[in-house]
């Protein structure tokens, strides 16, 4: 009785509390202070590669489409329609009227000709009334070339002043998704005919802030954007300072210097949480850190053996101890929070007695020492990642869980450029390699293609080949109804827990602390921070 | 004299050379590819051939290595792979904060070094000359990064005397004219930033200088020692001159020589970045930003920026060497 009363009251008190800070009202004002561990390298959307560059690009600058808070669900940006042909190999999209960039000029069908169109290598492309030249030199667009959309997009036609049209060569699903994306922002073309090459520091587009001021190294001001489409920001200014190292970082938070922290020292973490004047938000990171096998190799044919190691690997202890807790064990390739996730699947439980039987059933040690091998490499990264914080751990702990079922392993690293580059050509010499993904446009397309179809590309970094799980994701990039797509999605998760082309380790968590005082800042999967809602108490 | 400037400039020809082939073939030497770097597990065949293209990184080394003396000579230090702007934009956005630093750093480091040698010299075997004898060991092997963060948590956090990190308030505007901000706000008669800046330099310039500082103390106790045993030291005292003329009017000037000299390759080191103290106190300096360079393997940056601070380099140890001809006529071309 006098359970279910406290119960009741600590219901009430916390739908009372939630009340109140549902009832706060926004100030507008202020000037928010963001901590960050490194400068951005440009400001130019369409040729940033990096996390610090895309943070304030996110700010300035608007998409045609753009992500939901929170979510990758797609929502009208700069476009507030867009309709798909019968053959899907049409996207008409009508633009927001009225929406002014920074600079005064006006968004319209010909500033998203040029803003896309300088990026493609032909330059196939139509517009209403301007004439504006594209940049002869430019760097490589690095998002545009690895998303492949000069092999997607045969033309980007301004049909009046508030419609453009893209024609695709192929029907792809997820092409909707890409445009959400960094590389996919909408500049004023006025302001790159003026700045030419230096538009990367002098950056103008239609967001809810301003570029104010840059002093490299050191700090990137922007101001409130009052006439912004979407409403006035509460901030009044933004400054992103560099802080290179975490633990100063974390003290100027302390100190009251910085309102965010980002990147925090896990240890600072805890710290954190028994700080009465600072919160920690946290958002669980679109990215998949797995195992894989050198699919190449006929060692790595029969699935038995690839469901014993899945069986034999201690993924909780791994998340626990060595991404100290900062992370969820993974049961799926693609992440929780991406539409289409089956939750159906059960995990490969933690049991070394049965990964030691599906491996004698196998005949694993023979095999093994029939192809002239007593161990088996595992190549670790040398470097943290965003979904692994130390591949060499990772990798130690691994060989210890394989240890236990009397497989011996060798470490294997190299030079980050040199990992990547010789992991491409599956040499003989890696048998099991630790790599991982994170997404880019929340598509789950952007992963089950990318990490697992090696039949449809020499590069995908797993080389698995399977005829039924190419069928499915080449069926689900041409569905363009989304249940259909989901359907597909969900199949293709069930056969990669069938198959265990590769093993899913983790999702690493954002944990990000602030100061009390910064309200409604939420961190979105995609790593972008925005500012638009924030305000500060 | 005019002979021995021209012959010493004409030297400096074969040195820069020599200069930016180790440096190019170093840096190239370092395993990792740009471009593998920049798409990460994104690479694919085609778009690492795009980006190399685009990069002209695609051209065998000794190609890359003719336009990039080619481009020494007009000046031009070319673009950095990461940032695509223009390395000598880079460098004058950063190398006047390095510049600020060091110069601080290296004055601190003299009047202390010089003041903790003088002291222990002419109290040799004095617990004060052990004392600053252990001092400067310490001051040698003391981690930077450590002594930073506890400076840092004393004065900043506990204290909250002096900022903890940063060049300036972000209250606080500057004009910037010549991108030192102590000569800037002089010069704009803003006594607000100066005394921000100033305060902001304090803890990372102490940091920065204890090294030095270790180094100069030792250099100029052994220097005075040896001064203080010649003749005419005996004879100034046996006039009886006070021993404070004897000590800064006779044996420091003489003693000053490789005081000076070490004074010098300090600072010329501490131009080239330091590259812990800039980081830990987020000093926007050129250090930081080449080993950015070196981690994103940016060779043009890493290039251009080693070839200017070697220029530096190399240019202040010809003022010093023309300054000594100068002051001593005895040193002539061998």
């Amino acid at each position: 009785m006098y359970k279910k009363m406290a119960l009741g009251l600590t219901l009430l008190l916390f739908l009372l509390t939630g009340a109140a800070i549902a009832a706060e009202e926004p100030k507008t004002g202020g000037i928010l202070v963001f901590g960050r561990g490194g400068d951005s390298a440009g400001l130019d959307p369409a040729y940033e590669t990096d996390g610090n560059s895309f943070m304030i690009c996110d700010n300035i600058f608007d998409q045609l489409v753009l992500y939901a808070d929170e979510s990758t669900e797609i929502v009208p940006g700069l476009a507030t329609s867009w309709d798909v042909s019968e053959d899907g190999k049409k996207y008409t999209f009508h633009l927001r009227k009225g929406v002014k960039f920074h600079d005064g000029t006006e968004m319209n069908a010909d500033a998203v000709v040029f803003s896309l169109g300088r990026m493609m290598k032909e330059k196939n492309v139509k517009y209403h009334k301007a004439d504006w030249k594209f940049p002869e030199e430019q760097p490589a667009a690095e998002y545009w070339l690895s998303m492949e959309m000069d092999e997607l997009i045969e033309s980007i036609e301004a049909k009046d002043n508030h419609t453009v049209v893209f024609n695709l060569k192929r029907v792809e699903a997820p092409f909707i998704a890409n445009m959400g994306m960094d590389f996919a922002a909408i500049i004023s073309p006025t302001a790159m005919q003026k700045y030419g090459r230096d538009f990367r520091a002098n950056p103008v587009g239609t967001g809810s802030f301003k570029f104010v001021e840059w002093i490299k190294d050191d700090r990137i001001v922007l101001a409130a954007n009052k006439e912004y489409w979407n409403g006035a920001p509460y901030l009044e200014k933004v400054i992103f300072r560099s802080i290179p190292d975490n633990s100063v970082r974390f003290l100027e938070l302390k100190t009251g210097n910085i309102d965010i922290c980002q990147f925090p020292n896990p240890e600072d973490i805890e710290l954190a949480e028994n700080d009465p004047t600072m919160k920690l938000v946290t958002q669980p990171g679109m990215n998949i850190g797995y195992l894989s096998f050198n699919h190449t190799k006929p060692l790595w044919q029969d699935k038995r053996i690839r469901k014993a190691f899945a069986h034999a690997i201690n993924r909780k202890s791994i998340v626990d101890n060595i991404y100290y807790g900062l992370g969820t064990v993974a049961k799926n390739t693609i992440p929780p929070n991406m539409w289409s996730y089956n939750n159906d699947i059960t995990p490969y439980a933690y049991d070394p007695e049965k990964a030691k039987g599906l491996l004698k059933e196998a005949g694993f040690y023979k095999k093994l020492k029939e192809a002239g091998q007593e161990k088996i490499t595992l190549w670790s990264m040398p470097v943290p990642r965003p979904y692994n914080p130390n591949g060499m751990k990772v990798g130690e702990a691994m060989q210890a869980d394989l240890k236990n079922v009397d497989i011996d392993v060798e470490l294997v690293t190299f030079e980050w450029g040199t990992y990547l580059k010789r992991q491409r050509n599956q040499p003989e010499d890696m048998d099991l390699f630790q790599l991982g993904w994170t997404g880019d446009n929340g598509d789950p397309d952007n992963f089950l293609a990318v990490l697992l179809d090696g039949l449809a590309d020499p590069n995908v970094r797993t080389q698995w080949k399977n005829e039924e799980y190419h069928d499915l994701i080449m069926k689900g990039k041409q569905a363009l109804n989304k249940e259909d797509r989901t359907r597909i999605y969900r199949e293709a998760q069930e056969l990669i827990h069938e198959e265990v082309p590769l093993i899913n380790i983790a999702h690493s968590l954002v944990v990000w602390p602030m100061k009390n005082r910064v309200m409604n800042f939420k961190l979105h999967p995609t790593a972008s921070v925005r500012m638009h809602q924030v305000w500060l108490k | 004299m005019k002979r021995f400037i021209i012959h010493r400039l004409l030297s400096l020809i074969p040195t820069l050379l020599g200069i930016s082939i180790l440096v190019f073939f170093m840096i190239h030497l370092i395993p990792g590819d740009p471009a593998e770097m920049m798409l990460g597990e994104r690479a694919s065949e085609q778009s690492l051939k795009a980006v190399r293209e685009q990069l002209g990184l695609d051209q065998p080394l000794y190609v890359q290595y003719g336009k990039f003396l080619g481009r020494l000579l007009q000046g031009d230090l070319g673009r950095a792979l990461r940032t695509n702007e223009n390395i000598t934009t880079e460098i004058f956005d950063r190398f006047p904060a390095t510049v600020e630093l060091s110069l601080m750093a290296i004055i601190i480091a003299t009047i202390i070094g010089m003041f903790a040698g003088i002291v222990s010299a002419t109290r040799q075997y004095s617990i004060f000359d052990y004392l600053s004898m252990v001092g400067s060991l310490i001051g040698v092997s003391m981690p930077i990064f450590w002594l930073g963060l506890v400076l840092m948590i004393i004065f900043s956090v506990n204290l909250a005397w002096l900022p903890l990190s940063g060049r300036l308030s972000y209250h606080i505007q500057i004009e910037t004219i010549t991108n030192l901000y102590l000569v800037d706000s002089i010069l704009t008669g803003n006594w607000a930033a100066f005394k921000n800046v100033l305060w902001h330099l304090i803890l990372p310039a102490f940091t920065l200088s204890t090294i030095p500082m270790a180094t100069i103390s030792r250099i100029t106790r052994s220097s005075m020692l040896e001064v203080l045993r010649q003749d005419y030291i005996r004879t100034a005292k046996a006039k009886g001159l006070a021993p404070w003329v004897v000590h800064y009017r006779h044996a420091l000037k003489n003693a000053m020589i490789p005081i000076i000299t070490v004074v010098g390759l300090q600072f010329g080191i501490l131009l080239g970045g330091a590259i812990l103290t800039e980081t830990i106190f987020a000093w926007p300096g050129i250090g930081l930003w080449i080993l950015n360079g070196v981690y994103a393997r940016d060779f043009n940056a890493v290039q251009g920026g080693t070839m200017f601070i070697a220029t530096v380099f190399v240019s202040i140890n010809l003022v010093v060497d023309i300054l000594y001809a100068w002051v001593n006529p005895r040193i002539k071309v061998s």
